[in-house]
């Protein structure tokens, strides 16, 4: 269930980012990653408490170690400043503008989503791609989320069960563990 | 006047770190001031780490977790002024913004200066167009400043290793760590064509030392903190500070200003905004700048002191950045390890051919820098440069740009410029309301025919590695070439320097030769924003060392000596020095 998306929004943003980084071989692709609920979860970061800005530590459990990556860390005064206003907007806000107005994530991806049409799951690939080549800044902006989403932490809604990792052949975060010393210096 | 301590300290980076650490030991209060909040250690006994230093690239590249966030404290580059007022708005040259400051996410590669280097202008001569100067010390000064920074902060190093090095009173406190696999390989290509890879001296514990565990290779160096406190950059110095009970660090504390007297020669304290935005004021008998070459004068011109010479804020230096990348059969897992450990220092020590292409260029010589021997960086950078589509997909599975990628970094020497410079923004802010920093930068002909020179030779010894293909990009972009007119313009090496040279003569120079203002004998500079020259260094340790000598100078302790050994300690000797011209 996306908490920030709704159900429309959620199934054009799910089809671009299966565009922009799709299955191939043992790549399971952005959207079996989570890509979409990565974005979700970052639009909704303050619909949690504490926001699901930074990821806790010191470790995430994966290599021992206690799961601490998914206690989130709460946010100092002036990040949280930060982190609104790029996500909600400066919507007028004086505190918010001190460099003028932002626009903020939020409406640049209901705008995006606009841009893309309702449709845009049910087209084509080729049509997908013109629709995403229209809004070029949408898709850089989506990319860059997609990627995030992908390749980042699973504690950020992303990277299920560290699927892309493992396709790729990196052990993501190692602490504790570590490497030894052999690991370091020798050949695969 | 009451005071509230004996120093005010502005910044807790290696620079205010190291002077906090000495004055303290002398018997001195201290109150630091930073204005990024506190990630890196309790500020109540027994001062453990506070878990927030995590391997995670999201949180570290992604959010700025450290700061500086480019929307609370924007920054502006431009080229020139005939630029206009700026070119970009954002990130340039970020170093952290919390406590722990640029020592925070260094990887901690810390080597020492040569000889030379403290004397370029009268050993090597000037470079026109360029402002070239001696420094006020030379190196058997610093000498033993340098052993008791690398004994501080805990550095591993082979000082038997590296041929070009200087004399040294001592090895390194600890043995180096495990070699990187992709430094072993371009290590052995680099000596079949003659240069001279050794290992780096790195301040990453390689076994147990003052207390904190040895480095266990998780390779997220760089850009993060060590989880484990493997890294005495800067915990150890703000832990020993603290626990001497006369340390005080104030986080998230802005300072607005440097209070001088009436007189204007006397700085009485600091003004600072709290996280609330609520002002207050710190008396102290002494001041000390340790917020790095780019918000230190940025302090000093936002307060109206110490520029009688209007050089505040020039001499800009970095260093400049080339990166010779080279693409290989067989996997490097670079990610593994201490993100650089070899080194060589060839490039500071022109040979014939460097010199005669200097001649052909128009130059007297020029010098490059260390050649760091490292491998690319985390997934999500290598993803966000693939580009989106099939080929995305497919090309992360192979990991040309992450995995399979050996990379050549030469920092190399970036002349001092009388144009290069930091001021205020005439209309971008802060989030605390004062004008944001801008940039104004060019490099000298000298950085880019040296790049130009040994990018080639690296190029061949990547080959010689096995890399399939080898090519080279700067920082940085040279005009014409890709991404010389996108948000990648401005240089993004953080080594930052001289921004207050410091020299004997107050109409050329900011600081004295003990750091201290012209102006304002009782405001002290303790970090790189001091240096004349920018060498091919990188600086930290040698901000340390300085922090160290200005500091007990201060205290009225006794200058460090050292003995310099009757034969040089390294392997082979010091190469000849190239005439200058």
């Amino acid at each position: 269930m996306p908490i920030w998306f709704d159900e429309r929004e959620y199934a054009v943003v799910r089809a671009a980012v299966d565009r922009l980084i799709p299955p191939f071989e043992d790549h399971p692709g952005a959207v079996a990653c989570g890509a979409t609920d990565y974005v979700d979860g970052l639009l909704g970061a303050f619909l949690v408490d504490p926001p699901r800005v930074f990821a806790g530590g010191p470790f995430s459990g994966r290599h021992g170690g206690d799961a601490g990556f998914a206690r989130f860390t709460p946010l100092t005064k002036h990040q949280e400043l930060a982190w609104r206003t790029r996500i909600e907007g400066s919507l007028g806000i004086p505190e918010r503008e001190f460099n003028g107005p932002v626009v903020g994530l939020q409406e640049r991806y209901r705008a995006g989503i606009a841009a893309l049409g309702a449709d845009f799951g049910d087209l084509d690939g080729n049509e997908q791609d013109h629709r995403l080549a229209a809004a070029p800044g949408f898709k850089t902006l989506l990319y860059e989320h997609a990627c995030e989403g992908t390749y980042g932490a699973p504690e950020y809604g992303g990277n299920r069960d560290a699927r892309a990792w493992a396709a790729i052949r990196f052990p993501g975060d190692i602490q504790p563990r570590g490497y030894t010393d052999e690991e370091v210096s020798g050949r695969d | 006047m009451t005071t509230d301590c004996d120093a005010v300290i502005v910044g807790t980076g290696p620079a205010g770190s190291t002077v906090a650490d000495v004055l303290t030991a002398a018997g001195w209060s201290v109150i630091m001031l930073e204005k990024g909040a506190n990630r890196l250690l309790a500020l109540e006994p027994p001062f453990q780490g506070l878990g927030d230093i995590t391997n995670d690239e999201v949180k570290f590249v992604r959010r700025w977790f450290l700061g500086p966030d480019p929307f609370l404290e924007p920054r502006t580059y431009r080229r020139a002024e005939t630029d206009g007022e700026r070119l970009l708005t954002g990130e340039v040259n970020n170093l952290p913004s919390t406590v722990g400051g640029g020592g925070f996410h260094a990887d901690g590669k810390l080597p020492r200066f040569r000889e030379v280097d403290f004397h370029a202008r009268s050993e090597l001569g000037p470079i026109d167009g360029a402002d070239i100067v001696d420094w006020p010390l030379d190196y058997d000064e610093m000498e033993p400043y340098y052993a008791a920074a690398e004994n501080l902060i805990g550095v591993a190093g082979d000082h038997t290793g590296n041929p070009f090095a200087s004399w040294r009173s001592n090895p390194y406190p600890m043995p180096p760590g495990p070699d990187m696999f992709c430094a072993i390989v371009t290590g052995e290509a680099a000596v079949g064509r003659g240069l001279h890879p050794y290992r780096a001296p790195t301040g990453a514990n390689s076994v147990e030392y003052d207390g904190r565990p040895a480095c266990n290779n998780c390779g997220f160096c760089a850009y993060f903190g060590c989880p484990i406190e493997a890294k005495g950059d800067p915990i150890a110095p703000l832990r020993n500070a603290l626990r001497t009970g006369r340390c005080e660090i104030r986080p998230e504390s802005y300072v607005v200003s440097v209070e001088v007297d009436g007189s204007g020669k006397v700085a009485r304290g600091v003004r600072y905004l709290d996280v609330d935005g609520v002002e207050h004021e710190v008396r102290a008998r002494h001041v000390v700048l340790g917020a790095g070459a780019f918000e230190t004068p940025r302090l000093l011109l936002r307060s109206g002191i110490g520029n009688s010479s209007d050089n505040v804020g020039r001499y800009l230096m970095y260093h400049f950045q080339t990166y010779t990348l080279g693409l290989f059969p067989f996997r490097l897992h670079a990610y593994r390890g201490r993100a650089v450990t070899h080194l060589h220092d060839d490039f500071l020590v022109p040979d014939a051919d460097a010199l005669a292409a200097a001649r052909s260029a128009g130059l007297p010589y020029f010098r490059g820098g260390i050649v760091e021997h490292g491998g690319a960086g985390f997934p999500l950078l290598e993803a966000v440069h693939t580009g989106p589509g099939v080929h995305h997909s497919r090309t992360m599975l192979h990991s040309p740009m992450r995995d399979h990628m050996g990379a050549f970094t030469i920092q190399g020497e970036d002349l001092p410029q009388r144009s290069n410079r930091i001021d205020l923004d005439p209309k971008i802010q802060d989030v605390w309301g004062s004008a944001a920093g801008r940039v104004t930068y060019e490099p000298h002909r000298h950085e880019i025919a040296a790049s130009r020179h040994w990018a080639p030779i690296l190029e061949s010894v990547m080959k010689d590695a096995g890399a399939t293909h080898a090519f080279s990009v700067t920082s940085p972009p040279l005009a014409g070439e890709p991404g010389a007119d996108t948000p990648f313009m401005a240089p993004v090496s953080r080594h930052i320097m001289g921004t207050t040279r410091m020299g004997p003569d107050p109409r050329t120079s900011v600081c004295d030769p003990w750091q201290h203002l012209h102006d304002v004998d009782n405001v002290l500079v303790a970090d790189s924003s001091v240096f004349p020259t920018s060498t091919g260094y990188g600086p930290t340790l040698t901000i340390v060392a300085l922090a160290l000598r200005a500091a007990r100078a201060l205290a009225g302790l006794p200058p460090l000596r050292s003995q310099r050994p009757a034969q040089p300690a390294g392997g082979v000797g010091p190469p000849p020095q190239p005439a200058p011209d």
